[in-house]
């Protein structure tokens, strides 16, 4: 049963581009899945360490720009008259530079700002999503500020038998997607289930008691926010070469919003929580226009995010986990787990 | 005891101000290899603010606190816990919404040998540590025994049993020397019992033991030598016995009563 779950899965997603015809349907769940990325990414430092990061964005527009810059080259005078000359390389090597760059700015940002908590981090955060923005917008030499970076070349991979592969076509991108965000998922799982996520999952909780048990606070938020912001990066990365276009808009807080609410409703610290959160919020606007003016689908939008907020407090991922708890082990056990699964409130 | 083994802890001039207030005017004690050293006073003593500058919780205005050879001063609680000198909290002790076998796998941290990489390609490394921690988990419960209540969550547990799981996580963090924040706060008789004898066996396998408590027929019993605090500096120091007719510690505990004319 423990082994048939997760297979089943990955057959579902394996096999989505055979059973979902619609291009425009596969373009969705492209889009959504990229963000699903970013929405577990954000999770890795929201769930399990409790710092919400509100400029989690950057981070994927950062792994974005670096990732086309790359493939498409730039020529900037720096001053003191220097010249820096960029000649494109591959896309796929832009993919690693975006997640190197964006892991860079993590633990930049890390660095800085995790001697500060709270309120305070939330400001920090969202300061440097600004700031990144602003400079996207006005260093026009390297960004084309407004006029947006376009033409972005696809990824080439050499396939062995096939040839060189250009990821072009939406089948074959979906499974780049998914090949990346399963990686991404193993990565997250593998940290939390460890003695890394058990101390991270500590300073949550208790940093002080944490502390007076050895261990070292500031090294694994870094280490968080490292991880957390490479994997928006390769997100961001993916998003680049899917749309072929990206500008300066990519910064803007909205979506920040989006993997917030992905996570929030999904449940934060559980690891289906984003991906949950995230099919609903992905693809909720795209049904719901089918039916609803502009103006009710965003008011069902928000009534939808209110109720689950509402009803589920703790998100939808935990709220079933109880509730199969209790449906596994009938009456005689059952007010026992019901008290199990509840979180303590703190007083 | 003798009164020959060496001294693992001293605590040299340490003063704390917090603005204009004095916390600790003037502390000088130390606590030698294998003691039970009892830290006693009334409410606002200074005792809790002295567990804080000895864990590094905070910083002495002025003094030095050395533990064996190394002074604390300066060090992040972290690095001190690393060193073997671990306390429990007298109100948050314990992560309330994870298990109990959780909590102190928590607290084996640093016992795990597993690097970052182990972890991420799952090498074999990973799960012999893994093994390792939760053999030892199980060890500990044992110890304190709690290893009945594994399963459940740490906030649901009595408060008894939640400051034994406190004492729990700070063992596993494999002291040599142990700071109690009052261990037997809240707890009914017969847990102050269970409580007493989990201090001696800890004090059996070799710990050093300094604590602060109010439940005075406990520390009495329990504590080789006793220091009494009152306004932040020492007014009695000495065995048991000695200290509960000390005519200084009982007009600090009952105040003065009226002069005969």
């Amino acid at each position: 049963m423990k082994r048939v779950v997760p297979l089943l899965w990955l057959l579902v997603i394996a096999t989505v581009p055979l059973w979902l015809r619609d291009q425009y349907f596969l373009h969705v769940t492209i889009t959504t899945a990229i963000f699903i990325i970013a929405a577990m990414s954000l999770n890795l430092l929201l769930g399990y360490t409790g710092q919400l990061s509100l400029g989690h964005v950057a981070f994927f527009g950062i792994g974005a720009y670096a990732s086309a810059l790359t493939t498409l080259g730039f020529n900037v005078e720096l001053p003191g008259n220097f010249t820096v000359v960029h000649t494109p390389w591959p896309a796929v090597v832009g993919f690693f530079m975006g997640v190197m760059v964006a892991g860079l700015s993590g633990y930049a940002i890390g660095k800085l700002s995790f001697k500060v908590r709270g309120a305070y981090f939330v400001i920090v955060t969202i300061s440097f999503a600004e700031v990144t923005r602003l400079v996207a917008l006005n260093w026009v030499e390297l960004t084309q500020g407004p006029l947006a970076l376009t033409n972005i070349p696809p990824y080439t991979l050499w396939i062995p038998g096939i040839g060189e592969y250009e990821f072009w076509n939406k089948t074959a991108y979906y499974y780049l997607v998914a090949v990346v965000g399963l990686l991404a998922y193993v990565i997250i799982k593998r940290l939390v289930n460890s003695r890394i996520g058990r101390a991270m999952v500590a300073l949550k909780e208790n940093e002080s008691l944490a502390g007076s048990v050895g261990i070292d606070v500031t090294r694994y938020l870094v280490l968080a926010a490292v991880v957390s912001a490479a994997m928006a990066g390769a997100a961001g990365s993916l998003y680049a070469h899917y749309v072929k276009i990206i500008d300066p808009d990519i910064f803007l807080f909205i979506y920040t919003v989006t993997m917030v609410i992905m996570v929030i409703t999904g449940g934060k610290g559980t690891l289906a929580g984003p991906i949950v959160g995230g099919v609903i919020f992905g693809f909720m606007p795209v049904i719901v226009r089918s039916f609803a003016a502009p103006a009710v689908q965003w008011i069902l939008y928000g009534a939808l995010m209110i109720a689950i907020v509402f009803v589920l407090p703790q998100g939808i991922v935990p709220a079933i986990e109880r509730w199969a708890a209790n449906w596994r082990r009938p009456r005689a056990a059952g007010d026992a787990v019901v008290l199990a699964g509840q979180k303590v409130r703190e007083e | 005891m003798t009164a020959q083994a060496d001294i693992v802890l001293s605590i040299e001039h340490v003063a704390v101000h917090f603005g204009g207030l004095i916390a600790i005017f003037d502390l000088n004690f130390a606590v030698r290899e294998g003691e039970i050293v009892g830290l006693i006073g009334p409410n606002g003593a200074g005792k809790t603010t002295a567990f804080n500058v000895i864990t590094g919780f905070l910083k002495p205005t002025s003094g030095n606190v050395r533990y064996r050879t190394t002074s604390m001063v300066g060090l992040k609680p972290h690095e001190i816990a690393k060193l073997g000198l671990v306390r429990t909290f007298q109100r948050t002790s314990v992560f309330q919404n994870n298990s109990v076998f959780e909590n102190v796998l928590i607290g084996l941290h640093d016992r795990g040998r597993s690097t970052l990489w182990d972890t991420l390609l799952a090498l074999p490394r990973e799960s012999r540590s893994e093994q390792e921690l939760v053999r030892d988990g199980h060890e500990i419960l044992q110890l304190v025994g709690l290893e009945q209540r594994a399963s459940e969550l740490a906030g649901t547990l009595p408060y008894g049993e939640q400051r034994l799981l406190g004492i729990a996580l700070a063992l596993a963090a494999k002291p040599s020397m142990l700071l109690l924040d009052e261990p037997v706060s809240g707890m009914n008789a017969s847990e102050t019992a269970r409580c007493m004898k989990l201090v001696e066996k800890i004090r059996r396998s070799g710990v050093t033991i300094l604590l602060v408590e109010h439940d005075m027929p406990m520390v009495m019993k329990v504590s080789d030598r006793i220091v009494v605090l009152n306004y932040g500096r020492i007014i009695a120091e000495g065995p048991p016995a000695e200290i509960q007719n000390d005519p200084e510690v009982i007009r600090a505990y009952l105040g003065q009563g009226k002069k005969r004319a």
